[in-house]
């Protein structure tokens, strides 16, 4: 077998690559649920029912698809320079943790205002965690994927702390969990009596940004230049030092704002279990897009439905709702085969 | 007696036939040179030989029996060896280890190392290949470590012997060495093919010679009867321009380096020791020596890339204490770097992309300095790819799929555009064809015609010599005083590279290593 670079990719790949992927992965599943001993295509009709097929099923898909699209984001442009921050999950808390501290009576701003400080206070208390890994990198040649990784845990135990002690709501009944945010700081909802909030349409203007940015900005050009060929992009005068600590920053900031966004969107106070993983599913956002920052719109909807969906199908049917974690991991895994044919032409001797 | 034959091989890559109906043969005891620009299909050629592609159409005979297609089993086993350019060595064993790697059974308990030094020890009294069989390969100079190779080759009973490009890293000495050894290898039956762009050599050491050209055979002839120049319009297919040399008055000083330091990756030896260099503006200053003597941490200096440890490095006649990329293309200074596909270009990015590398952030092609005009760049990138004649479909393919040339077109584009004061070009013709070598040569002496000081950093010996103004051989992390380049022939340049003090060098050019000494020709 011997492959060879396309000149161009044709855009019928380009999209079909990830489409592809997703309906192998869906054809995996469809063993799996033959296995369990479900009629396979009402089985996937009840899946494919709850994650799009009512207004409820829609605004659910959203309001998880947001949180998605941050961490999403913040793994795409962290990985355009090789980056390798798995640290988004802990960047979350942080920025939510800023989030209930500020919000929940210390400051009192006009609503408008007072999300933009939760949501700005939110992305640099979470770029702030990234420094120390950066110092890390850059000075000693740690691997950031170890110090990221680790701190994530670091974090749920500082943040449990706090929710045990100084920040543990007085009316919570003993639960582990902080105040509310005040009514200033709440994201309202876009949709009436639906969980879909205000957060999505800073997740919307991120991405449109950060791709505007990776694709026109000086600082978007050096960060792909050094993300393909680090050696020739500082030979042609990019800092390494500072292109990292550039692009963790924004990493961090980015995972920070999810944190913010279910806080303030969703839950209004912070708990231990605020998130499912999505700082992890935002790298699986993040490979099925294949690291680009519209891509990452799409492929959070898209995973976020297969959640919700397969919750929805597991309650009517006699499938556990961890299928949906096997429909992300063969759909990541088989979008990165897919992206390798759409680079390459193979041919077979 | 033909030991073997190739008849009609074809072998086609997509759009691409890579070897159109190649037919040629071997003969018993004769060393026969394969020829042909980059792309000619010589290494297809080669890899159909030795089992790794299958040819389309065509056979293969070896001593008249045909060759199992696709099986690089069968090629070692019906007595073909081949020495590669770039060495398949394992550093940390030993020589013997090395040699024996591969040939013994993986379920034989122990190995017979006593046996394979006897029959090593017979090769090397008969062949004059001596080379100690009980150190690591890492402690051997090149020429050595290209012993082993041969060794290696022989050891498996070969009688056809493959040598691709044997003497790119060889010093002159080395080259005479080999050449010998190959002679004395075929007074003793082996059949030798092979494959160069050295043409002197070729006409040196080779009895017949094949040309190859678009993937057909061009041309073959017995060597006595061509001469060097025959052979380049063979190979090309047309006459080449050689670009012709002339000597112009140098300028004021561009570069000084007044006793640097340079300590680069190795701690306990400075890797360049107090170098004095002088390069003045339409001077071309040749810098020869055996790679890993200090040419790597030079080019860094000057690309910016690597600090200097102690020292004056001045540009222009202002002192610079720390460099960065930046600040030396500030300063002028067009870098052709010594590897392009690792520092030259970003081979996924589009060509447009890579002609934004240099300059980052200098209009027009930069709006306030930080966002891309992208009509600006389309429009700087169908200029440059006219006015330097890249080969392309458009600027929006990625770099990767460039030749050789092609790409080095786009860095010398992408440099010498901007009216450099200083060159600094570290193995410029690289791995190049004779018609991309003459275009690198031409655009280099263009640029120092235009007033640039040019610093040439390169290997090849002859290239050096045609076209320095002046000679500095750098030697264990030292620079030798400048030599005038006319003075100078190959022979004596590989004796001063390696640095053996017996070769009569030229009297110094004195006046030429204090920059406050004017020369009695500057303008």
């Amino acid at each position: 077998m011997r492959f060879e670079l396309r000149e161009q990719t044709p855009w019928w790949l380009t999209i079909g690559a990830p489409v592809g992927a997703v309906l192998f992965s869906l054809l995996f599943a469809s063993v799996l649920i033959a296995w369990a001993g479900e009629p396979v295509f009402s089985s996937l009709f009840l899946m494919f029912k709850g994650g799009y097929g009512s207004s409820f099923a829609l605004t659910e898909t959203l309001a998880r698809a947001t949180p998605l699209m941050f961490t999403g984001l913040a793994a795409a442009v962290a990985f355009k320079a090789r980056f390798w921050n798995i640290g988004a999950e802990g960047q979350l808390y942080c920025g939510a943790l800023c989030a209930v501290w500020l919000g929940t009576g210390l400051l009192e701003l006009p609503p408008l205002l007072m999300v933009s400080v939760l949501f700005s206070t939110g992305a640099l208390a979470g770029a702030a965690l990234l420094l120390f890994p950066v110092f890390l990198k850059s000075r000693l040649n740690v691997d950031e994927v170890v110090t990221t990784l680790l701190l994530n845990f670091v974090v749920l135990l500082v943040v449990s702390y706090f929710l045990e002690g100084p920040m543990k709501d007085p009316m919570s009944l003993g639960w582990p969990q902080s105040a509310s945010i005040i009514d200033a700081g709440v994201l309202e909802p876009l949709i009436p009596r639906s969980r879909v909030h205000s957060g999505l349409l800073f997740a919307l203007a991120a991405s449109v940004l950060i791709w505007w940015l990776l694709r026109y900005s000086r600082w978007g050009f050096e960060t792909r230049a050094f993300g393909i060929n680090a050696s020739a992009a500082q030979h042609a005068g990019v800092s390494a030092n500072t292109t990292i600590l550039h692009v963790a920053l924004l990493s961090g900031g980015l995972a920070g704002m999810a944190g913010v966004s279910e806080v303030a969107g969703l839950k209004g106070y912070l708990t231990l279990d605020l998130s499912p993983g999505f700082g992890y599913t935002g790298i699986a956002v993040a490979m099925l897009a294949n690291l680009h920052p519209i891509g990452v719109i799409v492929s959070a909807v898209f995973l976020a439905s297969i959640y919700i969906g397969a919750d929805s199908m597991s309650r009517q049917a006699g499938i556990p709702s961890y299928i949906a974690d096997i429909v992300v991991a063969t759909s990541v895994l088989s979008v990165l085969v897919g992206l390798m044919f759409a680079r390459y032409r193979v041919w077979l001797k | 007696m033909s030991i073997l034959q190739i008849e009609h091989v074809t072998k086609q890559f997509g759009s691409l036939l890579a070897n159109d109906d190649i037919s040629l043969e071997l003969h018993q005891g004769e060393i026969l040179a394969l020829l042909g620009e980059n792309g000619a299909g010589k290494t297809t050629l080669m890899n159909i030989l030795f089992g790794h592609y299958t040819a389309d159409a065509g056979v293969i005979k070896v001593r008249g029996k045909p060759l199992q297609a696709h099986s690089t089993d069968a090629a070692l086993k019906s007595g073909i060896g081949m020495v590669h350019q770039h060495f398949t060595l394992a550093d940390n064993m030993s020589v013997l280890e090395n040699i024996v790697l591969g040939t013994e059974s993986l379920w034989s308990a122990w190995s017979n190392r006593s046996s394979a030094r006897e029959k090593l020890n017979g090769l090397v009294d008969r062949l004059q290949l001596a080379v100690d069989l009980d150190v690591p390969v890492s402690s051997l100079s090149i020429g050595e470590r290209q012993r082993v190779e041969i060794l290696k080759a022989l050891y498996r009973d070969v009688d056809i012997l493959i040598l691709d490009e044997p003497t790119a890293v060889l010093t002159p000495d080395e080259v005479d060495s080999l050449f010998q050894r190959l002679r004395l290898m075929v007074e003793n039956g082996l059949s030798i093919i092979i494959i160069s762009h050295k043409l002197n050599e070729i006409l040196n050491i080779s009895d017949r010679i094949v040309v190859l050209r678009h993937g057909k055979v061009a041309g073959e002839v017995k060597t006595q009867s061509v001469d060097r120049d025959e052979l380049a319009t063979m190979i090309v297919g047309h006459q080449i321009d050689r670009p012709v040399v002339e000597t112009v008055q140098h300028g004021q000083v561009v570069l000084s380096l007044n006793d640097v330091t340079v300590v680069g990756s190795n701690k306990s030896k400075a890797a360049l020791r107090q170098i004095n260099l002088v390069v003045r503006e339409k001077q071309i200053v040749g810098v020869a020596g055996v790679s890993g003597n200090g040419q790597k941490e030079l080019a860094g200096l000057l690309s910016g890339t690597l600090k200097h440890d102690a020292g004056e490095f001045s540009f222009l006649g202002s002192s610079l204490k720390s460099v960065t990329p930046r600040k030396i293309q500030k300063y002028g200074v067009a870098r052709i770097p010594e590897d392009r596909h690792e520092l030259g270009v970003i081979g996924e990015m589009s060509i447009a992309e890579n002609f934004l590398l240099e300059d980052l952030g200098e209009p027009p092609c930069w709006r306030a300095g930080s966002v891309i005009n992208s009509g600006a760049v389309r429009q700087r990138a169908r200029d440059l790819i006219s006015t330097f004649d890249i080969r392309c479909a458009s600027s929006d393919i990625p770099v990767s799929l460039l030749s050789g040339g092609n790409m080095q077109k786009l860095i010398l584009a992408r440099n010498l555009s901007g009216k450099p004061r200083f060159v600094l070009a570290s193995q410029p013709a690289r791995g190049l064809d004779e018609g991309a070598i003459a275009f690198v040569h031409s655009q280099l002496l263009q640029a120092r015609d235009n007033g640039a000081g040019v610093l040439l950093i390169t290997e090849d010996l002859e290239e050096l010599l045609q076209l320095s103004d002046t000679i500095v051989v750098v030697n264990d992390g030292q620079l030798s005083d400048p030599m005038d380049a006319s003075d100078l022939t190959v022979r004596q340049l590989g004796k001063l590279m390696t640095g053996d003090e017996s070769a009569q060098s030229p009297p110094s050019l004195a006046s030429n290593t204090a920059p406050q000494v004017d020369n009695s020709n500057a303008i």
